[in-house]
């Protein structure tokens, strides 16, 4: 045991829990945070009984932002790692049609994990130490007429957690962003990914975990995508408004 | 998806679904004849579906165990793997395990797995306390010896056919160590090798590696591989730094898919003879760690690739002991003669066993890998025929060629199990490829 605490911040999600498994595996006492965190008991005995692990469930809604002191306040300690998984794709061609999913889609992953984080990040500030995970998206380098919803709200978190880190460098408290490529997923089920292009949950988990203790600032998982990314981000306007992707 | 078992042979375009909770396994088998899979280990279409695939991997949480008694219960889509590295550096190991470890809890269930200790210790049913299991009706019922006995027994060895294994309650055997004291006899023929595993019944883990091509009065040459947990007391200075020899050994990996030249018959010949003289000249007694003991083919991953893109089938059954030698060998002379033996075929005593439709009797299990090729079905049938003249049965987790008549003629608890499916109505709500060919 390390006597240090994760806590995980949309524990439903795979990445996140994958995270969990990881750090525990690390010695990381485990906070699983999520709506109805009452469901996740199963998970709580799966990883305490692998990795010999205290593990407590936390319930946190990323929308009802005027819960999130309360939720940081009532947490047993203030946690060492904090990873934010929490997201929330939509449909796309809903989300265009309708002001209210685009809505829920912007907040559940811009204002819930930027709330969140700012109030995690002034506690560590204080305490000068700590790191905080955000896991964004490649979605939020460029916005696609396939997915610019949610693309712009990961563009949102990303361009905060890299302010969020510039802020805080200089007081102990460190920012990592993730931008993982397709990730074999139950927000992606039943697309058509790439194998090559697309990373396991618990390579996201492991990579997470490397990163926060190299103290890394922005990692994809796999490598190609800083290729892809780059090569998509540099496609002049004219060109990429034609294109199909 | 494309999916195939363990031998890629055959493959199916399969709808497939990988549900995580109950709620999303009665959307996925809605209206339709569904199958269950755990990690693809078997090697023909047992788990194949083509109308309805349901991947159980992401029931994979292990939810209680008990230090004292070794008592684990775990969601059906856990890796024996993972129950291992969970809890050999904890002084517990599997009290049975197939000869791959990436199999799931569900599947070693279906298949009611053995082990080298068949002999003595039975199948992987005898250390199950219960299971939960999703009926043809959507009702989930606990099954035990106790309690809904006869979907307990069916279960076991029913090839997914009676519902859906969700988890499990077994138990583990306790040792101090995580090595292995591997004791190797050579048998100059097979009348030597079963003459080993005659007298060496009280030997925990015993297996053959069998040369399948040596002909004349090498027929059968074998070495028989005894295997004994290590106790702490008995590790040298090297291994006591790891007792449980926990230390990662890296996976090698199969880059690609050989051309067929490379398993040809000349190759496996010198191969053959090379493994049994080095064999037999390192015979003795030596400590082994777990992996290379119990899972030496896993730590060349995908190694199914060696055979090629047409893929392999693996036949193996058992004969009842009365007609033991005489079959065997009758069935190494046709190897013999269609000379496509493959490197990898295994010899093993198998002790008695209850059990109302699992593979193992008491009796002689042999098993070997056979490149799939034009004239392979052939070849399978008329092992399957010389098997079925003698007693025998096969393993229907490694079964790709049988015949519905062929399983009649060797298997007389067929028509109860059809029976079975019929009265539970188990029949209208899951199917496999397998059970479809095999008509059951």
């Amino acid at each position: 045991m390390t006597g240090k605490t994760v806590l995980v911040l949309g524990a439903r999600s795979d990445i996140a829990m994958a995270a969990a498994h990881c750090f525990a595996a690390a010695g990381y006492a485990v906070q699983l945070a999520a709506r109805n965190a009452g469901s996740l008991a199963d998970d709580v005995s799966d990883i305490t009984i692998r990795y010999r692990v205290p593990v407590s469930l936390h319930e946190v809604d990323a929308l009802a932002v005027e819960s999130h002191a309360a939720f940081v306040d009532a947490l047993p300690v203030l946690p060492d790692v904090a990873i934010c998984a929490i997201g929330y794709m939509g449909d796309q061609a809903e989300n265009e049609r309708s002001v209210e999913r685009t809505v829920a889609v912007l907040r559940s992953n811009f204002e819930g994990p930027a709330s969140l984080f700012t109030i995690l990040a002034n506690r560590f500030a204080d305490r000068g130490s700590g790191t905080l995970v955000g896991v964004s998206s490649v979605a939020g380098i460029r916005g696609r007429a396939t997915n610019y919803v949610y693309g712009s709200a990961k563009a949102g978190f990303t361009a905060f957690l890299s302010g969020l880190r510039n802020r805080l460098a200089k007081q102990g408290v460190h920012v990592v962003t993730v931008l993982p490529g397709f990730v074999d997923t139950r927000m992606t089920a039943g697309m058509d990914l790439p194998a090559k292009l697309t990373a396991q949950p618990e390579e996201v988990g492991r990579a997470i975990l490397a990163a926060v203790t190299k103290g890394r600032d922005v990692i994809y998982v796999r490598s190609i995508w800083r290729l892809i990314m780059l090569i998509i981000r540099h496609i002049p306007e004219a060109i990429f408004k034609r294109m199909k992707i | 998806m494309m999916l195939s078992g363990w031998g890629r042979h055959p493959r199916m375009e399969c709808t497939v679904s990988r549900p995580r909770d109950l709620r999303e396994i009665l959307t996925a088998a809605q209206n339709k004849r569904v199958i269950a899979r755990g990690n693809g280990r078997a090697y023909g279409d047992s788990a194949l579906n083509p109308a309805g695939t349901i991947d159980m991997r992401g029931f994979s949480r292990i939810l209680a165990f008990d230090q004292e008694s070794g008592r684990v219960v775990a969601e059906s889509g856990v890796l024996l793997a993972d129950i291992i590295a969970t809890f050999l550096p904890r002084g517990w190991f599997p009290a049975v395990t197939p000869g791959t470890k990436f199999v799931t809890i569900g599947g070693m269930i279906a298949a009611d797995v053995h082990g080298k200790n068949h002999h003595k210790h039975g199948s992987f049913a005898s250390f199950l306390d219960w299971m939960d299991v999703l009926c043809a009706d959507g009702e989930v019922r606990r099954a035990s010896r106790d309690e809904n006995a006869e979907l307990f027994h069916w279960t076991t060895g029913g090839m997914g056919l009676t519902g859906i294994i969700l988890r499990a309650g077994f138990r583990l055997t306790p040792v101090e160590t995580g090595w292995i004291r591997q004791r190797t006899v050579p048998a100059r023929d097979l009348s030597a090798a079963m003459t080993v595993f005659e007298a060496e019944q009280a030997a925990t883990y015993s297996v053959a590696w069998i040369d399948c091509l040596s002909t004349g009065r090498s027929t059968g040459r074998s070495l028989v591989m005894l295997g004994e947990h290590a106790l702490a007391a008995e590790l040298a200075p090297r291994q006591k730094s790891d007792p449980f020899a926990g230390k990662r050994r890296a996976g090698r990996r199969i880059p690609f898919d050989f051309p067929g030249f490379v398993l040809g018959p000349l190759t496996v010949k010198a191969f053959n003879t090379l493994y049994y003289h080095k064999g037999a000249w390192g015979a003795g007694e030596k400590l082994v760690d777990f992996d290379s003991y119990f899972y030496p083919l896993d730590a060349i991953l995908e190694w199914n690739r060696i055979y090629g893109r047409r893929g392999f089938g693996q036949f193996q059954c058992v004969i009842p002991l009365a007609a033991a030698k005489a079959g065997l060998e009758a069935l190494l002379a046709a190897i013999a003669k269609a000379g496509q033996g493959s490197f990898l075929a295994v010899l093993k005593r198998m002790g008695p066993q209850q059990s109302c439709f699992s593979f193992p009797m008491e009796g002689y299990t042999l098993a070997l890998d056979f490149p799939v090729r034009r004239d392979t079905a052939r070849l399978f049938a008329e092992l399957e025929r010389i098997a079925i003249d003698h007693g025998g049965r096969f393993y229907l987790a490694k079964d790709s060629f049988l015949t519905a008549d062929r399983l009649r003629a060797a298997d007389p608890r067929t028509p109860s199990f059809g029976t079975m499916r019929r009265q539970s109505r188990s029949i209208e709500r899951f199917c496999s490829a397998q059970s479809e060919r095999l008509d059951i």
